[in-house]
């Protein structure tokens, strides 16, 4: 008999796949979370595998902190004309300036929590009844729990320890008016799957993924970007350095790595040998051992 | 090929461990991560740092998987926790599941995507109660590949004798096991590191691999249904576009059995019979289609095929019938599952209406007696029951096939998860 074993990159293409079109028929109303990220550039390749040769039958979504790498705003643009797909852009400057949300203050502010406010305000203006997210459960630790179809009751809020369990392929997406989903179809991924996926599949990643060299500052041992957002204090001085970025977020707390690799092989070898996880680089996870989980609550992706 | 690329041939193995809070299965998932590279460090100083703050005496690694406040605050597993970690063969899902129990439904939860199970006796104590019972639960949801480590060989001299004990406890129950097919046992010590990744030099007498190189090598592709084509249709594909125009693909993952190009094929429940004329994986076209790949196939007949619908062969069709006999978990805490009772039936890609029409009889997964006088599932009941369904349901007995063997009740009024069922 023939060999039908598949690998497991081939494993988690097909259950990521299973997952995006069971999304598309068991919602009205789903959209896709595009940060310009290398999870979400990777969910939407499978997207566009699992649709093909349609479209992708539901419309992209960024929540835009305003705090961007200028590569990713441009990268978001050339990926969406060539997919011909629809973006929702929610501006947390808006909920800002509509007072829905509030600027943090003080020496760490960030927009990062504010996300949520601007994901919930965009969910109810579109009418979306589910969100697929990049999130993977390798991430951290409150997203180990997460599950693929994750419910959110009708103020965005997650309920960990009252989730609906999930066994074999069968999905529960139904639910109340006003309530809606996350969804996760790269749940069972780690960073080294995506980059690996990214190699094989010749998937084109932004290149602040690739070592470049930066103006940045050392905040509490994340190496940030120097920009228009991210202004060196007193005491701390700007030096110019080799990195690159494990993860893409707003650039206010985003870290960057001292980095040499230039190639999606390179990166592979480097997450290999790396003893961090990637979002250790981050200054909002390490707020506290909870941040995660509380945002979560709260409506975070 | 060098270490760089092997992942391009690496495969995948998803395994669940169950355990009660003390016989190191914490410890033991630590070590393999440990021991494989998987622990980061600054996860290793976030587990520290709060061990300390908890007043642990040693790093307290289940701290890695219990992420959820209130897991920290109790001090037990609330939650299945999936992890991951790689070698340079095989890559590894690991669905830990708490033992405490009252969380019978999570290790149900577990064991449902499992093609192994990792089961842990503390050599001092034996085979236990929930030994037993992790045992049936991971027998009655098909795994066929059960790893029985026996552990805290350190803490009985590295004895033979206490190995050996619990092998003959462990073989005596398990002869009763109806899906296991392999067993082994392996003895170890989680804490100093015996037998995990290399062979323990303090058991000699021991002659099998380690736990690890098991993991690695242990053969799982037979365990899918190669032979019985099933394929639930997921999503139909309409372009819409001048350039296909005429387009029509029906999308979907096969649960079973292989599907070629020019196979005859009958779409039920209309039994209209076609041939495939295409099989697209992504944008590019295949010979042929097998479990678990996600694929659109293209008939050559215009037939009206939609979501819920499964195409099989002629010859080799499932059973059809509204009338189902099933294994349950019940998981809800606030309703009961009674004769008479209406549910939302979830079954491969379909939905439906379900009465109980029966309850047959309950199962004490502690004594694995049956209970013939059962007249109602609380949480974490597990049981026998016959359905009546709205609609004929297209399936083949779990013990076959998973996927179009197995189905979950949904609460129509509240929409939560409140049963999974193994069909007869």
């Amino acid at each position: 008999m023939q060999n039908y074993n598949l690998t497991h990159l081939e494993q988690l293409e097909s259950e990521a796949i299973f997952i995006l079109r069971e999304t598309a028929a068991q919602f009205e109303r789903p959209g896709l979370l595009f940060s310009g990220g290398k999870d979400s550039i990777v969910m939407a390749h499978l997207a566009a595998k699992a649709f093909n040769p349609a479209k992708i039958p539901f419309p992209f979504v960024h929540v835009d902190t305003g705090h961007n790498f200028p590569e990713t705003i441009e990268f978001r643009d050339k990926f969406i004309a060539e997919q011909g797909v629809q973006l929702i852009v929610g501006s947390v400057q808006d909920s800002i300036d509509r007072g829905t949300a509030m600027e943090e203050s003080g020496p760490n502010a960030s927009r990062n929590a504010l996300q949520s406010v601007t994901l919930l305000e965009t969910i109810e203006k579109e009418s979306l009844d589910a969100c697929l997210g990049g999130g993977r459960r390798d991430e951290e630790k409150a997203r180990a729990k997460e599950r693929f179809f994750s419910h959110r009751d009708a103020f965005g809020q997650w309920d960990p320890k009252n989730q609906r369990p999930e066994l074999w392929n069968l999905f529960n997406g139904r639910k109340s008016p006003g309530e809606n989903f996350r969804v996760f179809p790269l749940s069972n991924w780690t960073e080294m799957d995506v980059w690996q996926y990214a190699k094989i599949e010749n998937i084109e990643l932004p290149n602040l993924y690739f070592c470049h060299e930066r103006e940045v500052i050392d905040r509490n041992g994340s190496l940030l970007a120097v920009s228009e957002f991210v202004t060196p204090r007193e005491n701390e001085n700007p030096s110019k350095q080799t990195v690159r970025f494990r993860t893409i977020g707003d650039a206010t707390c985003t870290g960057a790595v001292q980095s040499n690799a230039s190639d999606l092989d390179e990166v592979i070898a480097e997450v290999a040998a790396s003893r961090v996880t990637e979002r250790g680089s981050r200054a909002d996870d390490r707020r506290s051992e909870a941040a995660m989980e509380d945002r979560k609550k709260q409506g975070y992706f | 090929m060098t270490e760089q690329n092997s992942y391009l041939d690496m495969d995948l193995l998803r395994f669940t461990t169950a355990g009660s809070v003390d016989d190191g299965k914490s410890t033991l998932i630590g070590r393999l991560f440990h021991d494989t590279k998987a622990i980061f460090e600054d996860q290793l100083e976030a587990i520290e740092k709060s061990s300390k703050q908890r007043g642990d005496e040693h790093v307290n690694l289940a701290l890695l998987t219990d992420g959820l406040r209130a897991e920290r605050e109790q001090g037990i597993t609330i939650d299945v926790a999936y992890r991951y970690f790689a070698t340079p063969k095989r890559k590894f899902i690991i669905a830990d599941t708490p033992g405490h129990i009252q969380y019978t439904r999570n290790m149900v939860t577990g064991a449902s995507t499992a093609n192994l199970a990792l089961i842990l006796v503390d050599a001092r104590n034996g085979v236990v109660e929930q030994t037993r019972r992790h045992t049936f639960i991971a027998d009655l949801l098909g795994i066929k590949h059960i790893a029985v480590c026996v552990n805290k060989m350190d803490l009985v001299g590295y004895e033979e004798e206490a190995y050996e004990k619990v092998l003959q406890q462990y073989t005596d129950f398990a002869s009763r096991l109806e899906n296991v097919t392999d067993l082994t046992f392996i003895p170890i010590s989680a804490l100093k590191g015996d037998n995990i990744v290399d062979r323990s030099e303090n058991m000699s007498w021991y002659k099998g691999p380690p736990l690890l190189y098991h993991l690695e090598n242990i053969y799982v592709g037979s365990d899918s249904n190669h032979v019985d084509a099933r394929f639930p249709v997921q999503w139909v594909i309409r372009p819409h576009s001048d350039e296909h125009h005429d387009f029509r693909g029906f999308s979907g993952r096969v649960a079973g059995g292989v599907f070629k190009t020019g196979d005859e094929v009958t779409i039920l429940p209309s039994g209209f019979s076609t041939k495939i004329s295409k099989i697209l994986k992504g944008d590019e076209e295949i010979d042929e289609a097998f479990h678990p790949q996600s694929v659109t196939i293209l008939l050559e007949d215009e037939i009206d095929v939609s979501r819920g619908d499964m195409i099989v062969k002629p010859n080799n069709q499932p059973k059809i019938s509204q009338d189902v006999d099933a294994f349950i978990c019940w998981f809800s805490g606030t309703k009961k599952l009674t004769k008479g009772g209406k549910f939302i039936f979830r079954h491969t890609t379909k939905e439906a209406q379900a009465i109980v029409a029966d309850i047959r009889y309950k199962v004490n997964v502690n004594s694995l007696r049956k209970m013939e006088d059962a007249e109602s599932f609380d949480m974490n009941d597990i049981g026998r029951i016959s359905l009546r369904i709205s609609q004929p349901v297209f399936h083949d007995s779990y013990r076959r096939n998973r996927n179009t063997g197995s189905f979950i009740l949904v609460d129509p009024f509240t929409n939560e998860t409140l049963a999974a069922g193994m069909l007869r």
